[in-house]
């Protein structure tokens, strides 16, 4: 590791001073389960860190009213996943937490952090490599013709194909979930998650819409009556402890047997967390059966592009997507209050 | 970048300079002499340098020593004294023989004690399911998840 400076921020003012007067490569250190690896293998190289750990006293609150699931960004992914409100009224959120890494990194882990964590594509981790895009901008990119079993098939460019490998993301985008973020300046705004990630298009190390230095101070699941019939279907190569080579949030509202409404996002597929409004569009003033669970997954997948190791994740991605919502059809649920 | 801290092991506090960069285990093994936590990946990724931190099991890898003060943190080391029984954990994993060269023992105990206080012990299923962030190049996990169910009963009070 490059040597660094340390601070350790007592609230979020202070944590917003102290990356402003360190620079543009200072960093938050929350969990730290994804920065310090990433520092240790060469691949972030920040000044400073400041540790916003004593953040907890006033930003890692869970709770749910009439306006839905309210999180605070310090939470810890075991937290939220044994929540018994979560777990009964937002159960993709709970199970997109309890299927990822382990229990140790779970109660290391920050919602912070989770949804800022890094793409696991192998060049990207391997700094000997020297075409990555993501990592060293305009070098190339080693994964398009290399080793991209993993890699994503949708939301990819030219200049770069790597997934993004989290799992409560798809979640939030998938349930229309809002992020609260404050600024350098003091100022707070909520924006829609689904718009904090940004697509590689030809700038593929710009990840996210964050301002320097902004800091992430929790997020917002509108309530619905959806979000009771909920599931998170992940597909790895081992059972457990494993990154989604595919992986499907869904929830459903449906009223005898018609989908009123549908909410899908996808994980370990895409680019950066997805919501498949194509798929919505298809279930929505339907019956469920096999043949309308096909159709949407076909139009989830419609433009998908491989790039030869992952030619099989189109249908791994419908096959996933179409068992959760066959699932979520079939779930026992006391109708939302 | 050296910086003094203050540790809490296993229920005694330690002052040490430090390297800001220095990880927990790092401090524990070449510190603290501590050396029951291992460094299997130095990735998060095996589980072998599991410890205890105010009672959550915690990767001592990720973890700064720095950013460790304050907690009470506990080692295989601090599980029973030198002239006292065994804890039953450990107890348990001999009595099922539940490794084979030992490196990953450590960890796996440590996170196997956590596993049951959680009330994540009550089936195969679940033991499997929760202990699957330690990693076993011995492959004993069959007599791992025995010795967390013969532990289990015999940690109630504890
Ligand atoms: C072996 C292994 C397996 C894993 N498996 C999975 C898996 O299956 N599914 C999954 O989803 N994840 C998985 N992960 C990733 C893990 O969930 C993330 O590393 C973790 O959630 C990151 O959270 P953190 O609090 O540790 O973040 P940190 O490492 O502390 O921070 C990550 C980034 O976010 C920034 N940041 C943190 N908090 C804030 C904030 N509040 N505001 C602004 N910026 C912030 C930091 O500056 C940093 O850039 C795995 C990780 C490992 C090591
Ligand atoms: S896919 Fe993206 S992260 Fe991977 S090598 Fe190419 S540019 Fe780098
Ligand atoms: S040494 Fe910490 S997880 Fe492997
Ligand atoms: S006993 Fe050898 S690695 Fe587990």
């Amino acid at each position: 590791m490059r040597p660094f400076a340390y601070e350790q921020a007592g609230d979020s003012s202070a944590a917003l001073r102290m990356t402003a007067n360190r620079g543009a490569s200072a960093q938050y250190l929350a969990g730290g389960t994804n920065l310090l690896d990433l520092m240790k293998i060469g691949v972030a190289k920040p000044v400073a860190l400041v540790d916003i750990g004593p953040l907890r006293a006033d930003h890692a609150s869970i709770s749910v009213d009439a306006d839905g699931l309210h999180l605070g960004a310090l939470v810890r992914m075991a937290e939220a996943a044994e929540h018994p409100d979560v777990l009964r009224d937002y159960p993709v959120i709970a199970q997109s937490l309890q299927l990822a890494a382990s229990q140790q990194l779970r109660n290391m882990a920050t919602l912070g952090g989770n949804v800022l964590q890094r793409t696991r594509c192998n060049y990207f981790r391997d700094p000997s490599w020297h075409a990555c895009n993501k990592r060293d901008p305009g070098t190339g990119c080693a994964a398009m013709d290399g080793v991209n079993r993993r890699l994503a098939v949708l939301g990819t460019s030219a200049h770069c194909i790597a997934h993004y490998p989290g799992d409560f993301a798809n979640a939030l985008a998938a349930l229309g979930a809002e992020v609260t973020l404050l600024s350098p300046e003091g100022t707070t705004r909520r924006i829609l998650f689904e718009e904090l990630h940004r697509l590689p298009g030809d700038t593929p190390h710009q990840e996210t819409n964050l301002h320097p230095g902004e800091l992430i101070l929790g997020f917002h699941v509108p309530a619905g009556p959806w979000t009771r019939r909920s599931l998170y279907l992940k597909i790895r190569d081992r059972e457990s402890y494993d990154f989604a080579q595919a992986s499907a949030a869904v929830a459903l509202a449906v009223v005898d047997g018609t989908i009123q409404q549908a909410r899908i996002g996808l994980g370990g597929v895409a680019t950066k967390p997805w919501r498949s409004h194509a798929a919505e569009a298809v279930l929505q003033g339907q019956r469920l059966d096999e043949a309308l669970a096909h159709a949407a997954a076909e139009a989830a997948f419609r433009d998908a592009v491989t790039h030869g190791e992952n030619a099989f994740k189109p249908e791994l991605g419908r096959r996933t997507l179409m068992r959760a919502l066959l699932q979520a059809a079939t779930m026992e649920i006391q109708p939302n209050a | 970048m050296a910086t003094d801290i203050m540790l809490t092991v296993n229920g005694g506090q330690h002052r040490l300079a430090v390297d800001v960069r220095t990880t927990l285990l790092d401090a524990l093994r070449e510190r603290l002499d501590l050396t029951g936590s291992k460094k299997g990946c130095d990735l998060g990724q095996c589980g072998a340098c599991t410890v205890l931190m105010d009672g959550r099991r915690v990767l001592s890898c990720l973890t700064l020593a720095v950013a460790a003060q304050g907690a009470e943190v506990t080692t295989i080391e601090g599980l029973a004294g030198e002239h006292d029984p065994l804890h039953p954990m450990q107890q348990a994993f001999l009595e099922q023989d539940a490794y084979q060269c030992g490196y990953c023992t450590p960890g796996q105990i440590i996170s196997a004690i956590a596993c049951v206080k959680e009330g994540h012990a009550n089936s195969a299923d679940e033991i499997r399911e929760y202990m699957s962030g330690n990693l076993c190049r011995c492959a004993a996990y069959p007599k791992i998840v025995a010795a967390v169910q013969q532990a289990k009963p015999l940690m109630k009070g504890r």
